[in-house]
């Protein structure tokens, strides 16, 4: 099996991508101490506005500022990227509206449930060795792998 | 893991940075583009396993590394730990979310990321993943 045939887009960008996204969150680790997973933003967030307990959490109300910030900071980096390293078009997706909508609350309340997502568990678990971390990454590629197989399989999306 | 409530100029550009070389690689990497992601879901692209380990080999060096060269961030006080532990909010949180994920092919950090490639459709999915966020903060703080 040749390389094209695992990866039918080329491999470099992959590899270059990720090797800045681990240095997004060594450098964060370097000046602050802080990890950079994503998910807990979206708690730390509501936390400005819902009096419930749970987002009053000091995990929350404390890291909400900084948590904002590095959000923010994502945004400005993809931002950097389309201007000056594409083609100017701006990205869209054929994936359908109810998918993105319900795929994207399982997202929410699944990541915030099991205290992390794809970058908590997947990058700074893993990049910490903590087994539970592998235990989260493997059961969601798993219900991962399912699903999106299922879909195509049944022709919904 | 709370951080610091107020932060510096300093500190703040820091994060900034930090979060920006995040979302560059996002992009670069394509991640941001939910039909890689599914495409990979469905064994027709690996790159994603790419992507994946070049950041947590970047990651597992500086978690290693950092804190016996120095005696603490250069900003901060302490350097923090990931606290993960393994229950069952964790088994089916890492499920629930791995369905959706499959759905939609897209998770938080693209969500975010993708706004800055002007990528409007993901606002269904990130608007749906601050929904899902609220629901299981309420419901975790009923009880």
């Amino acid at each position: 099996m040749d390389v094209s045939t695992l990866f039918p887009f080329g491999w470099q960008h992959y590899l270059l991508g990720g090797l800045a996204i681990g240095a997004g969150v060594a450098l964060l680790f370097l000046f602050t101490g802080l990890i950079g997973g994503m998910s807990s933003v979206f708690s730390s967030t509501w936390s400005y506005l819902v009096r419930n307990p749970y987002f009053q959490q000091a995990r929350y109300t404390g890291s909400r500022g900084w948590r904002l910030v590095y959000a923010a900071g994502l945004v400005v980096g993809a931002l950097v990227w389309w201007l000056g390293f594409s083609d100017g078009t701006p990205l869209h997706t054929e994936v359908p509206t109810w998918a993105l909508v319900v795929g994207g609350f399982l997202v929410g309340y699944g990541s915030r449930l099991g205290n992390g997502c794809t970058s908590g568990h997947g990058i700074c678990g893993l990049g910490s060795l903590q087994w539970p971390s592998l235990l989260a990454v493997l059961t969601f590629m798993a219900t991962a792998f399912i699903t999106a197989n299922l879909v195509s399989f049944w022709g919904l999306a | 893991m709370s951080g610091p409530t107020k932060m510096s100029p300093a500190t703040a550009l820091v994060v900034l940075a930090s979060g920006a070389l995040f979302g560059f690689g996002l992009s670069l990497s394509t991640m941001v583009q939910p039909e890689v992601v599914l495409g990979f879901l469905r064994f027709q692209d690996w790159g994603l396993m790419l992507v994946m380990g070049g950041a947590v080999v970047v990651t597992l060096l500086a978690y290693k590394l950092l804190p016996r060269l120095l005696r603490r961030p250069l900003l901060g006080d302490a350097f923090h730990q990931h606290p993960s532990q393994w229950n069952r909010d964790t088994l089916q949180g890492a499920a629930l979310f791995g369905i959706g994920w499959g759905l939609c092919g897209v998770c938080p950090g693209p969500a975010i990321a993708g706004l800055g490639t002007g990528n409007w459709d993901l606002l269904w999915a990130l608007g749906g993943i601050v929904l899902g966020a609220l629901a299981q903060g309420l419901r975790a703080g009923r009880g």
